[in-house]
């Protein structure tokens, strides 16, 4: 049997759960062993549907009181049952934060290996695994030992892809044996930020800064162009290092992924840790007047020139046409 | 309060990442190096939190010879000590780390009320070294920590979700892994790094083990074709800059 993880907040799943089942489908098919998923809590009916179309035959459903706020020593425990009782040869999670954290703790609380964010998996006595380093900017072929092969899976790597044949769910809930210890460390309470700008992960059209831009100031302009095109302004590490943007600005791997139509990178040299972040870009316009820096490697428009001058007169070109 | 922090010493990679010929590890020939940044951030946590409540702070960190250097870099910032496991260049897999960390902590036989780690190292990304320390020793454990408060015999620890924070707590002694922008390191002074030279600093060779991740060989990720398109020079690039706005509909 092969289990996957599903995590669920509040009742909302994260997609990425369904990319780490895509991956372990792969695998139970080629083994010819059963695919089961765990999940702490309630499970919707069309939850149960979707597992069923990815082509899970069994969910273990978790339910105890002391389950519904999370608590990531007791939810691993929920997933350390399931691993006594059926032995499966391999859990699989999101390689999501509560994914690796929650996978995390139950390999410490089994004493098995696990392998974290892999893109790949080959099944056999020990699981041969390629999985990110360096954010994604560099690859690892490992041999990953244990009776069960713990496994998260890199989000975005693997597309979601329902089954050949969907399978009829048998659920089986079942009421986990917590120990206080499980217990001690837990969320007790949870707070939200609204604000009312638009956030890098999600805005069409990002504004990035490097040390190029030269000072906090220096990001006025920045700002300006992000404002006419209603985007978002982002900084490397180094500009959140010397304190001229906020680190919640940063994109890069210790900071934010950005998605955006377009990312228009002003002087930026293009760091591994930085590009790591802006991977998801569709477009990079990079504004540099360096021709050689490593961002016009991955850039698909550059203009080369000085960011302060060419900044303000893109955004005098867009008042032009707007009129 | 007593606190170890554990960081790990890696190469400061730049543009481009090339590996040795026998694709076991990066070409570091021309790099330089650097405390992994969340452990950088976790080593200005541990003296701000000693800044505030009093105590003594260790730093420990596991790798080569030359990773002493990382141990100088976080006493010139405040730490009292340093214990170095010096590995003999082989990488200890997430099991084997653990492991080592755990056996000195408790050889060194000093009580840590809190121990820090980075959420993962810059290089592995295994997140669960700090996780598996925290079992073996049988202490709670909070992971990816954007903001730490200590009262009492008590921890507050804040991490950031999409949209907000969740708030942790737990009893103290715990550990913590924390993400970069739980502060902002401070720079050595010179002062510091000359006082850093002066402190102890304790190494062992912990044995080298097989914990169950293997490493078989590194690659660099395959390249996509790629081209660049040059729209102009300076700022009389502009109208090409707006046209291309205009054709991905972003105008």
């Amino acid at each position: 049997m092969i289990l996957v993880y599903i995590e669920q907040d509040r009742g909302k799943v994260n997609e990425a759960s369904f990319e780490a089942l895509t991956l372990a489908r792969q695998l139970a098919e080629m083994s010819n062993a059963p695919l089961h998923a765990s999940a702490i809590g309630s499970a919707s009916d069309a939850l149960v549907a979707r597992l069923g179309a990815f082509g899970v035959n069994t969910l273990h459903l978790a339910q105890h009181a002391q389950l519904n706020e999370y608590a990531p020593a007791a939810y691993a425990q929920s997933i350390v049952e399931i691993l006594n009782a059926h032995k499966p040869d391999a859990a699989f999670a999101a390689g999501a934060e509560r994914g690796n954290e929650i996978m995390a703790h139950v390999a410490a609380k089994t004493n098995l290996p696990m392998a974290a964010n892999c893109v790949q998996a080959q099944t056999g006595e020990d699981y041969v695994v390629t999985r990110l380093r360096w954010g994604g900017s560099l690859l690892e072929e490992a041999k990953l030992k244990g009776a069960t092969k713990l496994l998260t899976v890199a989000p975005n790597s693997i597309p979601a892809q329902a089954a050949a044949h969907a399978q009829t769910v048998a659920v089986d809930a079942f009421t986990p044996q917590l120990s206080e210890n499980d217990l001690r460390a837990r969320v007790v309470a949870r707070v939200e930020t609204a604000s009312g700008k638009i956030s890098l992960g999600e805005a069409r059209v990002v504004v990035g800064g490097g040390r190029g831009v030269g000072s906090a100031e220096g990001f006025k302009i920045l700002e300006e162009l992000a404002d006419l095109l209603g985007g978002a302004v982002g900084g490397s590490r180094v500009v959140t290092g010397l304190g001229w943007r906020p680190h919640a600005d940063q994109i890069g791997q210790t900071g934010n992924r950005i998605q955006p139509e377009l990312y228009i990178s002003c002087g930026v040299s293009g760091a591994i840790q930085h590009m790591v972040g802006a991977k998801g870009a569709k477009h990079i316009l990079a504004i540099n007047t360096d021709p050689d820096a490593s961002i016009m490697f991955k850039a698909d428009y550059a203009v080369i020139g000085d960011l302060h001058q060419v900044v303000p007169a893109i955004c005098a070109e867009i008042r032009k046409r707007r009129g | 309060m007593n606190i170890l922090v554990c960081i790990k010493r890696v190469p400061l990679t730049g543009g481009k990442i090339s590996l040795t010929t026998d694709a076991q590890a990066i070409d570091t020939r021309l790099m330089g190096f650097t405390i992994s940044p969340h452990e950088e951030c976790a080593v200005e946590e541990a003296v701000r939190l000693v800044e505030k409540h009093g105590g003594a702070a260790t730093v420990l960190t596991l790798g080569p010879v030359d990773a002493a250097e990382q141990l100088r870099d976080a006493m010139a910032i405040g730490i009292e000590r340093a214990i170095h496991l010096e590995s003999d260049g082989r990488e200890f897999d997430p099991v084997a780390t653990a492991n080592a960390i755990v056996e000195a902590i408790r050889a060194d036989g000093a009580t840590f009320d809190l121990l820090l780690f980075g959420n993962e190292a810059a290089d592995t990304g295994d997140f669960q070294v700090g996780v598996r320390v925290a079992y073996a020793l049988g202490l709670p454990c909070m992971t990816g920590i954007k903001e730490i408060s200590v009262n009492g015999n008590q921890v507050t620890a804040k991490r950031e979700i999409p949209g907000g924070w969740e708030i942790f707590d737990a009893p103290l002694p715990a550990v913590i892994t924390v993400k970069e922008g739980i502060n902002l390191p401070r720079y050595p002074s010179l002062p510091g790094r000359l006082k850093a030279k002066k402190k102890p600093l304790a190494t062992t060779q912990p044995a080298w083990q097989d914990g169950g991740l293997q490493k078989i060989k590194l690659l660099n990720p395959p390249e996509e074709a790629h081209q660049v398109e040059i729209l102009g020079k300076g700022p009389e690039a502009a109208p090409r800059v707006v046209d291309l706005l205009a054709e991905l509909g972003l105008l």
